[in-house]
């Protein structure tokens, strides 16, 4: 049993109860119910505490609008959301809710001490004091005010639900199902066009659901509604309830969030908790109506005191009463219709209480008729009832000034100060806005987008005219996009149209300084702290709302922001428009982060790429370090071996016998035409023209500034094909800027860049036996020293595949890499490790690869560069050539500073006691020297050297190429270092070994 | 002005709060002044501060096209820190940490300098190499700045998942204890209230549309919407409208305008304890006094002066977060925005003179203008008085665009400011 539902009304299903618990206690609603409209047929207010002076609360709204009703919500184990709008919440059996910021009680709040001290507590009152000592900030006032502030809690288990996305291409996408919204997609959907028509509500019927009474075209409101969504779907309009229209990105995109499971009784578990759309609309029709203005008075926020027209949808959409004694305030029309509609259903309208002194007749008598008493040219100056509203205090006004009050007991206050476009995805577009005096309201004037916006939104109010504008904005829509139809009148009878006044505080004849006159409820932004904002010199309306907080809730001004700004352009004494609006900001009500993120989760994150040959690696124990989006086989540990000891072990076994290594991350691009080597020339600092056809070349690539940013073998595989590897991490980043010269600069080039870097598998075999694995294996090339020297490429077959084949090292053994088709990659593989088992072939990964290299002072880009090192600070000045007209870079490379002596160049670094340095440690000429010290470089790699057997360094040094023999030292926080200045080469300095 | 202390908070309030004085007038321009500074954002009003405080030239105008502490001071996730890698940035950004911890004091204005600490993940080898350099350098440069095992970062933030298969795991983490947040407008809002009570004009609403330069060159004053305005001395301090108004100078300057976002949750009681960035993942995190989680995403791809971005990018984000912060899944968004962020080839700031007499500038600022707030205002201060740098803005000069001599904090870092 509700004690204030009325049997019969409401589009809930009352022959079906659901028990949800708040705070701990059970509750019975019925299904269609929300969280407020069921605890309000319970004759529960009382919903929660405000954020700062911790006032108590009720639903002021019954829409996403809510500013005070925000509970935590729970579906079991990790399931938990808080500041959840109790009134957008459908009910479910087993809904656990709480109320939030309490403590140790809702009705029972230690937190409201901070109401009797509020006066201490007024706008920026936080940036005046809390400075002395200077230490407790941190220690004990921001803790305390961290404490206090905050609304729910977050939640601490991991989410198990799953998150989906879409996107949706639609001709014209209608926002809003209210009568402008239904008659817009019914005529842009007759002319044949595709329409999507969304609503964030559980039910499409916007203000029809709350106006049962009218007649349209002869049939009652509902039934109409009815006849027309069933022409919709047969006219295969795409209607999406409980889907919020976010936010209105550029070029007409529009980014919906649609609810699935949070309303379900038992919801499938594979099924996503929200979806989100990006829907891409020819036209966008924004129908999303007006939202009522709460009037400003003192005690405007107790719990019982809410707008009409939410009380009006209770009645109407829920079969609930939200009191049986009311008092209705109201400068506005509407909220006479909201007394009449609660008066015939049982609840006594103690009065109607209006701050206009002239009304229309028709409402007066039908006023008269039920016997309601009436105060006309009256204002409200105060409310009591410490966790429900108990009385209403009423002033009559003389020459705008309040007389003497008097009170009237209520246990509801329904109150209207008029309604406001909703205009927040207009606004998003950066739309302009311009002011409406008579409506007192800010009405869309310029648009960006493909947008029309109808019904209230433009400040048309009445079924009647937004149905017909609806209509039309259809048809303007669909004739936007070459399509053209009727544009239908309908007639309206019982139609609900009204007119009102826009008030500031109300007048009161208390002292105005003790007013408690809420504007934003859940921040606790008053009146009087808006007029103190604009006191202190806060004269921009960002100003104001940034001092005060006003508009910052998770209402994000619906409730508050023209009241805020008629308050300040009143304490300005300037009009609205001057005072400017702030720009509303997606999304439109708060979104779940989840369904941001969508499938990116986990392993979908960002996916992780893997080589063809990524399966054999798992399958034989690598260890894998993450590069760039790649994963990589890190090592192969045996037998329990640590990283340390597989590393040496790997490196010995290449060394002396044989080394394999997937190399396929390495970036990859052809680059072909007619004008490839003209291409290459400009792009890279090598000379390129003279290079065979068959003959490979080490390439580097500077930016435009001079530095290195990317390096790699090219094949030149024929006059006008290269083949271009680039490092892992650069691939992109290289085909991009290849793509950008060619676009921007060099339009004239006939040349064509590819990305094949998943097109070939690379394996890369390096040691004295990798000739001797190879040669059995290969078909069509000789592979002697003579026929087929380093730094050779020819296409060949290799174990039955088509193969590109390059003589190369970067380990200073005798090297080949093939590349294979990626399909063939893991077999090739395969086959290689069989025929090499003779020689106890070695698989390794990029650590033992980082060591041989360094070993022979081959330099990684990103690691021994850094963004700010020339070719001849990397000592690999041979690379550049001098003779060419330009390359990229060139110019840069020429500027004084690069040139200057001093510059930090590579060096080796062999440690004095031979132990390891850390890679990123910083070098010191003076070891001596108190912090700051001078620092004269870094260790760019470092590395245990079995080879050399002893631990080796590179670094960038300060005029290092100078310095070969001299000592420098490595501050560490526990010792100093000392380490001799070496040439890069520790290795096998005559290259003997690449040419057996 | 009336001083701030609890005192006066408890008169006032006992006076219903009716008696507090505006924080500054809303000027008008005069005919001629000293200097001008274009751009009443944190530098330019702390610029004036300064210029007042400590050289004694208090006639001085801050001009803005729109209302005080608009721009990025505005909208930026207000992360302070000083862990920079190079010698002239780590003295600049300490110069500033430094101005930072006693900014309410100085101001009589609390602006909430909270040293919560901030921690950058390493998530991959090439993080780990970057951030040791960075800390070895800092250490060496007396610059706080720590390693953290996953263990000890996960001590340090309890939300944080350091588990190893994560897409990408935590590997260490780098901890600067001494850096945190502070509130944005009130650090504006400070600066301005200090300078106008030392004499500074504020003129909001009002575009300079030109500066202008005389027969010898040296500059004149500025045109505005409100007519000219004479100034031997202007200071541009206009983030990513500096290029434009340069121009108007002759003086062509190498930057490029981004679009920035950033975002907050709804408010909840505490639950994240310090700030944290990951330049892998691309995204940073802190909690608000109000109880939000502030988030940061990256810059995006194209440039562009409007200031909403695109969604790809704060889907992106907010995945990021999520994957690094899987308890916030279920949080929802409260509101997203987008800035304007001017960026230099080297990432670093330009903050010093100009080849034209009279004319200085500040910009370049790119994602992390807000941290050096305290710092450029008062070196900016110092170069305009004096008509020479400070030695700590002395590198930061237009010329090494030319010269090459660039202080290349992203290419050595990898790190988003």
């Amino acid at each position: 049993m509700n004690p204030y539902r009325v049997y019969g009304k409401g589009r809930i299903d009352h022959r079906a109860p659901v028990s949800f618990t708040f705070d701990g206690k059970t509750y019975e609603g019925r299904r269609g119910d929300t969280v407020a409209s069921a605890l309000l047929a319970n004759g529960v207010h009382l919903m929660g505490r405000s954020f700062k002076y911790h006032r108590p609360r009720g639903p002021v709204s019954a829409g996403s609008e809510e500013p005070n009703a925000l509970i935590g919500t729970k579906r079991g184990t990790g399931r938990y959301e808080p500041n959840t709008r109790a009134t957008v919440q459908e009910i479910y059996p087993g809904l656990k809710t709480n109320s939030q910021n309490t403590y140790p009680s809702l009705k029972f709040d230690l937190g409201a001490v901070n109401d009797a001290a509020y006066m201490l507590f007024s706008a920026g009152f936080y940036y005046k004091t809390f400075m002395w000592p200077k230490s407790f900030w941190d220690k004990v006032y921001e803790p305390f005010i961290r404490e206090a502030a905050g609304l729910g809690r977050s939640p601490t288990e991991r989410d198990p639900d799953h998150y989906a996305s879409r996107y949706h291409h639609t001709d014209v996408l209608v926002v809003g199902t209210g009568p402008a919204g239904i008659a817009a997609a019914l005529s842009a959907a007759r002319t044949g066009l595709r329409v999507t028509l969304v609503d964030e509500n559980a039910e499409a019927g916007g203000t029809l659901l709350s106006e049962p009474q009218a007649v349209i075209d002869g049939a009652p409101a509902w039934d109409w509604l009815e006849a027309q969504l069933a022409e919709l779907k047969a006219l295969g309009v795409r209607v999406m309830t409980r889907t919020t229209a976010i936010g209105y990105y550029h070029q007409n995109m529009v980014a919906l969030c649609e609810k699935l499971t949070d309303h379900l009784d038992a919801p499938d578990p594979d099924m996503p908790r929200e979806r989100m759309w990006r829907v891409r609309a020819g036209q966008v029709i924004l129908a999303q109506g007006a939202l009522e203005k709460p009037l400003v008075f003192d005690g405007n926020d107790r719990p019982g005191v809410m707008l009409a027209g939410a009380a009006q949808t209770y009645l109407h959409r829920y079969g609930v009463l939200v009191g049986k004694r009311a008092v209705v305030a109201t400068s506005h029309d509407s909220a006479w219709y909201a007394s009449f509609d609660l008066h015939d259903e049982g609840c006594e309208i103690a009065a109607i209480v209006d701050t206009r002194a002239d009304l229309r007749a028709d409402l007066v008598e039908a006023a008269a008729a039920r016997g309601i008493e009436m105060h006309l040219n009256h204002s409200v100056s105060g409310t009591d009832g410490r966790l429900r509203v108990k009385s209403i205090r009423i002033n009559r006004m003389r020459d705008g000034k309040a007389a003497f009050g008097r009170r009237i007991f209520c246990d509801c206050v329904l109150m209207s100060g008029g309604w406001t476009p909703s205009l927040h995805l207009f606004s998003h577009t950066m739309g302009k806005l311009a002011w409406n005096d008579d409506l007192t309201a800010f009405l869309p004037d310029v648009k960006t987008e493909a947008c029309q916006i109808a019904g209230a939104g433009r400040g048309l109010w009445g079924i009647e005219a937004a149905l017909n504008d609806g209509f039309a904005m259809g048809a303007a829509a669909a004739e936007a996009l070459g399509k053209s139809g009727a544009t239908p009148t309908l007639g309206v009878t019982h139609d609900r149209t009204g007119t009102g006044v826009t008030q500031i505080e109300l007048p009161t004849d208390r002292s105005p300084s003790s007013a408690r006159a809420f504007v934003d409820y859940q921040n606790d932004v008053t009146a009087k702290d808006l007029r103190l904002a604009v006191r202190e010199g806060m004269r921009s309306i960002e100003h104001v709302k940034r001092y005060t907080t006003n508009g910052m809730a998770t209402d994000q001004g619906k409730m508050s922001n023209i009241n805020g700004l008629n308050i300040a352009a009143d304490a300005l004494g300037k009009p609205q428009p001057q005072v400017g609006l702030t720009t509303f900001r997606p999304p439109y009500t708060p979104t779940t982060f989840g369904a941001f993120a969508g499938y990116h989760k986990g392993g979908h994150f960002e996916v992780t790429r893997k080589t063809p040959i990524d399966g054999w690696a798992e399958k034989n124990g690598a260890v894998y370090e993450p590069v760039s989006l790649w994963r990589r086989a890190w090592y192969f540990p045996q037998n329990g071996e640590d990283m340390d000891q597989a590393v040496a072990r790997e490196c010995r076994a290449t060394r002396e016998s044989l080394g394999i290594f997937d190399a396929s991350t390495l970036g990859k691009i052809e680059v072909v035409g007619p004008d490839a080597v003209e291409f290459m020339n400009r792009m890279y600092t090598n000379p390129w023209t003279k290079l065979a056809p068959g003959r490979a070349r080490y390439g580097l690539l500077l930016g435009d500034d001079g530095f290195i940013r990317d390096d790699g073998v090219i094949g030149r595989m024929s006059q006008d094909r290269f083949h271009v590897t680039t490092t892992t991490g650069g691939a992109a980043r290289v085909l991009n800027m290849m793509e950008d010269y060619l676009q921007t600069e060099w339009g004239d080039l006939q040349v064509w860049l590819t990305s094949t870097t998943e097109q070939w598998a690379t394996i890369a075999l390096n040691g004295p036996n990798a000739r001797k694995l190879l040669e059995p294996l290969t078909e069509g090339l000789d592979l002697s020293d003579e026929a087929f020297p380093h730094m050779s490429v020819a296409e060949c077959t290799i174990a039955g595949l088509p193969a590109r084949l390059f003589r190369i090292s970067f380990t200073g053994e005798l090297g080949f890499e093939v590349n294979v088709p990626a399909r063939h990659g893991r077999a090739l593989w395969e086959t290689l490790m069989d025929a090499g088992a003779q020689y106890d072939i070695c698989p390794y990964g990029t650590e033992t690869m980082h060591v041989l290299r360094a070993e022979k002072g081959y330099i990684i880009v990103g690691q021994d560069t850094d963004g700010t090192v020339t070719p001849y600070d990397a000592g690999i000045g041979w690379a550049v050539g001098k003779a060419k007209p330009d390359f990229v870079g060139k110019r840069g490379l020429a500027r004084p500073d690069l040139v200057a002596p001093g510059r930090k160049q590579l060096v080796g670094l062999l440690t004095e006691d031979h132990s390891k340095l850390e890679e990123g440690a910083q070098i010191v000429r003076d070891p001596k020297e108190a912090v700051p010290m001078t620092m004269v470089g870094h260790v760019t790699s470092s590395y245990d050297s079995v080879a050399m057997g002893r631990p080796i360094a590179l670094a960038l040094l300060a005029g290092g190429h100078d310095l070969m023999g001299e000592i420098v030292h490595i501050p560490m926080p526990d010792r100093i270092i000392a380490a001799k200045v070496t040439g890069t080469v520790f290795y096998d300095p005559d290259n003997t070994r690449l040419k057996l | 002005m009336t001083r701030f202390s609890a005192l006066s908070l408890l008169k006032n309030a006992v006076s219903g709060n009716k008696n507090w004085t505006e924080q500054w007038p809303d000027s008008q321009p005069k005919d001629e002044y000293d200097v001008i500074i274009v751009g009443a954002g944190g530098h330019g009003l702390g610029a004036a501060y300064y210029l007042a405080k400590e050289h004694g030239i208090t006639n001085v105008a801050v001009i803005d096209k729109g209302w005080l502490g608009g721009g990025n001071t505005g909208r930026n996730t207000t992360i302070i820190r000083s862990n920079y890698l190079y010698d002239e940035s780590a003295r600049l950004y300490d110069h500033a940490l430094d101005l930072w911890e006693g900014l309410s004091q100085e101001l009589n204005y609390n602006v909430m300098f909270s040293q919560r600490g901030v921690m950058m993940l390493a998530h991959n080898v090439h993080d780990v190499q970057s951030f040791k350099r960075h800390i070895h350098a800092n250490r060496l440069n007396g610059v706080d700045n720590r390693w953290l095992t996953p263990e000890q970062a996960k001590d340090y933030c309890p939300p944080l998942n350091i588990r190893p298969d994560a897409r990408y795991p935590v590997m260490g983490a780098a901890l600067q204890k001494r850096a945190g947040t502070a509130r944005h407008d009130a650090v504006a809002w400070g600066y301005a209230r200090g300078a106008a009570a030392r004499g500074v004009d504020i003129i909001q609403n009002c575009p300079v549309t030109a500066i202008r330069r005389g027969a010898d060159g040296a500059v004149e004053g500025v045109e505005t919407a409100r007519g000219f305005i004479r100034a031997k001395k202007v200071a541009v301090s206009a983030a990513g409208h500096t290029s434009v108004l340069m121009d108007s100078a002759g003086v062509r300057m190498p930057l490029e305008s981004y679009p920035l976002q950033a975002l907050v949750s709804e408010p909840v009681k505490p639950i994240f304890p310090c700030v944290v960035m990951s330049n892998t993942v691309h995204a940073y995190i802190s909690q608000s006094d109000k109880g939000e989680l502030v988030i940061g995403s990256g810059t995006d791809q194209y440039t562009s002066y409007s200031q909403r971005g695109g969604l790809p990018l704060i889907e992106h984000t907010v995945a990021a977060i999520c994957e690094v912060f899987p308890i916030f899944n279920r949080m929802r968004m409260l509101r997203k925005w987008g800035g304007i962020v001017d960026v230099t080839p080297d990432r670093s700031a330009i903050l010093g003179k100009t080849p034209v007499q009279g004319l200085y500038v500040n910009c370049g600022w790119g994602t992390g203008g807000f941290k050096a707030t305290p710092g450029a205002a008062h070196t900016l201060a110092w170069t305009v008085a004096k008509d020479e740098p400070h030695r700590i803005n002395a590198p930061f000069t237009l010329e090494r665009f030319t010269t090459g001599r660039l202080i290349d904090e992203a290419a050595a870092a990898a790190v988003a400011h």
